[in-house]
């Protein structure tokens, strides 16, 4: 019996969040006195891989077909089932990302698993119980579940879990095939767009975001957030009314129909706090809100704020941040 | 084209969250109850496909009668019929075998909802349906067209850009925004959504695979640090050195 880590790869190295889910699973292997595995696909380099020893992962299977450079749930599915049949394993740790989830929810109908998604802690493991907390009501509120089949499926939610000390031991990483068929790719992609990413940093994945709301006044004012966002090595993100207007696109969309958000910084601009834009970012560890209305809501959720004007707040803040030796 | 809607019933999107008193469950009292907001893309973008090209669209809910309501406004904002598995939703794979044994029966051809539900955030379900019924599920899917009578082409988010995805029917999609621009139901629709069929069915025996034992809410913050807008650059040092976020 062991523990299995789906890692995610982008540009040949590991997403942040993956790494989370790695220590995850090694705490949880820990706890159970089993070892992790880890199972990666597609695009990752192999010294990334062995450096998941350092999350205390002790083996990587990894499967390099070329057809899995992009994701298709189906394929990636298969592969995951067969490296959690070759390790026995009873408990699967994946990151709670879109490829993360889906693959979850798979593999749980297929190995008759308990699936618990958006989780913020380890397991407790009492007289015999598995049960951890996960985020629910939009982070309004936290759920704790007991997952009670055989096989155990945890997609841990971005941010929630520090990252540990390095372990040491690099990892062996070996190679991994399972039998795919054309069928596995009947909804593979055809085309894949990234966005302009020169310099910038993905919003899931970021450790600080800076948003702009309707304060800014207009599209044509968001170098102030970008430039903050830049200085700061933040990712940059909107409220709702913002990507409505078309300012900005959806996807950069923050709150409880948008994104849902847990960075260690999130700095909102002329945003008043809608309890829906909460709902998407209150698991933020430090909050700065900026606005000039000293009654904004969001005044309530914040851990600094500053009332006054974003055109002459912002570029004070952006002249702070160049200053700060990185 | 037959087209079945999944929706959620769940909290206004304003509410207050509480929990009752044993910490075991939401407490109702006093919350206004609307058609989850991502499943309301995916009921728009299925009654946009039936009018463009006709079929029906058939509204499901797994959940008991005090979700009526919110099923009577998907029939007046355009759906043709209705089913409630008349079951409390225990977990995600309890909802995923109810709606994937209604699928089973009618053979849909797009079976569409929500990506999550803004109470349980489960992200689960539309995958779990695909796999129970072995066809593909495109989540999360921010547009949806028809190529032809046999194939859909969808855009899906991924993290840090889209895909372009074209799958054969049947299919399942989650949606979020902008799917579709949500409609409110006229006078019209509202009077025949009265007189539209929503049929109520008992659950397929099935077990839940977790169980939620306990309920809490965040702890409160410590209160907000002013600063003086003339000195916002101190800002900046106080997020390195005090909160050490930087």
């Amino acid at each position: 019996m062991s523990v299995l880590v789906f890692v995610e790869g982008l540009n040949g190295e590991i997403k942040k969040s993956s790494l989370e889910a790695a220590f995850y699973g090694s705490q949880v292997a820990q706890t159970l006195g089993t070892t992790a595995t880890a199972v990666a696909i597609g695009d990752v380099h192999q010294d990334a891989l062995a450096r998941l020893g350092e999350q205390g992962i002790s083996k990587v299977l990894y499967d390099s077909d070329e057809r899995l450079k992009q994701f298709v749930a189906d394929a990636y599915v298969k592969v995951i089932a067969a490296a959690a049949q070759k390790e026995n394993a009873k408990v699967l740790v994946f990151s709670n990302s879109n490829i993360g989830a889906a693959v979850g929810s798979k593999l749980a109908v297929r190995l008759q698993g308990s699936l618990a998604t958006n989780v913020t802690t380890l397991p407790k493991t009492e007289n015999g119980a598995f049960t951890v907390t996960r985020s629910v009501f939009s982070g309004k509120a936290f759920a704790d579940v007991a997952l009670t089949s055989e096989v155990k499926i945890i997609a841990v939610k971005k941010n929630a879990l520090e990252i540990g000390a390095a372990a040491g031991n690099a990892a062996a990483v070996e190679s991994f095939s399972a039998a795919l068929s054309d069928a596995d790719f009947a909804a593979a992609p055809k085309e894949t767009v990234m966005q302009d990413s020169e310099g910038g940093v993905l919003l899931p994945e970021a450790e600080i975001v800076v948003s702009g709301g309707r304060g800014l006044k207009g599209p044509e004012n968001w170098h102030l957030v970008e430039d903050l966002a830049k200085a700061l090595g933040a990712a940059t993100a909107c409220s709702k009314p913002v990507s409505d207007l078309d300012w900005r696109p959806h996807h950069e969309h923050v709150g409880q129909t948008g994104i849902t958000i847990s960075p260690n910084l999130y700095i909102a601009i002329g945003i008043s706090g809608a309890i829906q834009h909460l709902a998407g970012v209150n698991s933020s560890k430090v909050i700065v809100v900026i606005n000039k209305d000293p009654e904004a809501p969001f005044f309530k959720a914040a851990d600094y704020g500053i009332v006054g004007d974003a055109f002459e707040v912002v570029p004070k803040l952006i002249e702070a941040a160049k200053a700060l030796d990185k | 084209m037959k087209i079945l809607v999944c929706i959620s019933n769940v909290p206004d999107t304003t509410s207050k969250i509480n929990f009752t008193a044993d910490n075991k469950s939401f407490d109702k009292n006093g919350v206004q109850f609307v058609i989850n907001p991502w499943d309301e893309y995916a009921l728009t973008r299925a009654i946009e496909l039936k009018e463009a090209k006709g079929g029906s669209v058939t509204v499901l809910n797994v959940g008991e009668a005090d979700a009526e309501p919110n099923i009577r406004k998907a029939l007046a904002i355009g759906a043709d019929d209705a089913i409630r598995v008349n079951a409390h939703p225990t977990d995600a794979f309890f909802v995923a075998q109810q709606i994937a044994a209604i699928a089973q029966e009618e053979k849909y051809d797009i079976i569409l909802m929500g990506k999550e539900s803004i109470d349980f955030n489960g992200f689960q379900v539309h995958n779990m349906v695909g796999e129970l019924l072995g066809i593909p599920s495109v989540t999360p899917a921010f547009k949806l067209d028809l190529v032809d009578d046999t194939t859909a082409r969808l855009e899906r988010e991924i993290e840090g850009g889209k895909e372009v995805v074209e799958v054969k029917l049947p299919f399942v999609a989650s949606a979020q925004q902008p799917m579709s621009e949500p409609r409110i139901p006229n006078m019209r629709g509202i009077m025949t959504a009265r007189t539209k069929p929503l049929k109520v069915v008992e659950p397929v025996s099935t077990a839940a695979k977790t169980e939620y034992v306990n309920f809490s809410k965040p702890e409160k913050k410590g209160g907000v640090k002013m600063i003086d807008p003339e000195n916002a650059g101190e800002l900046i040092s106080l997020l390195r050195n005090e909160a050490k976020v930087l």
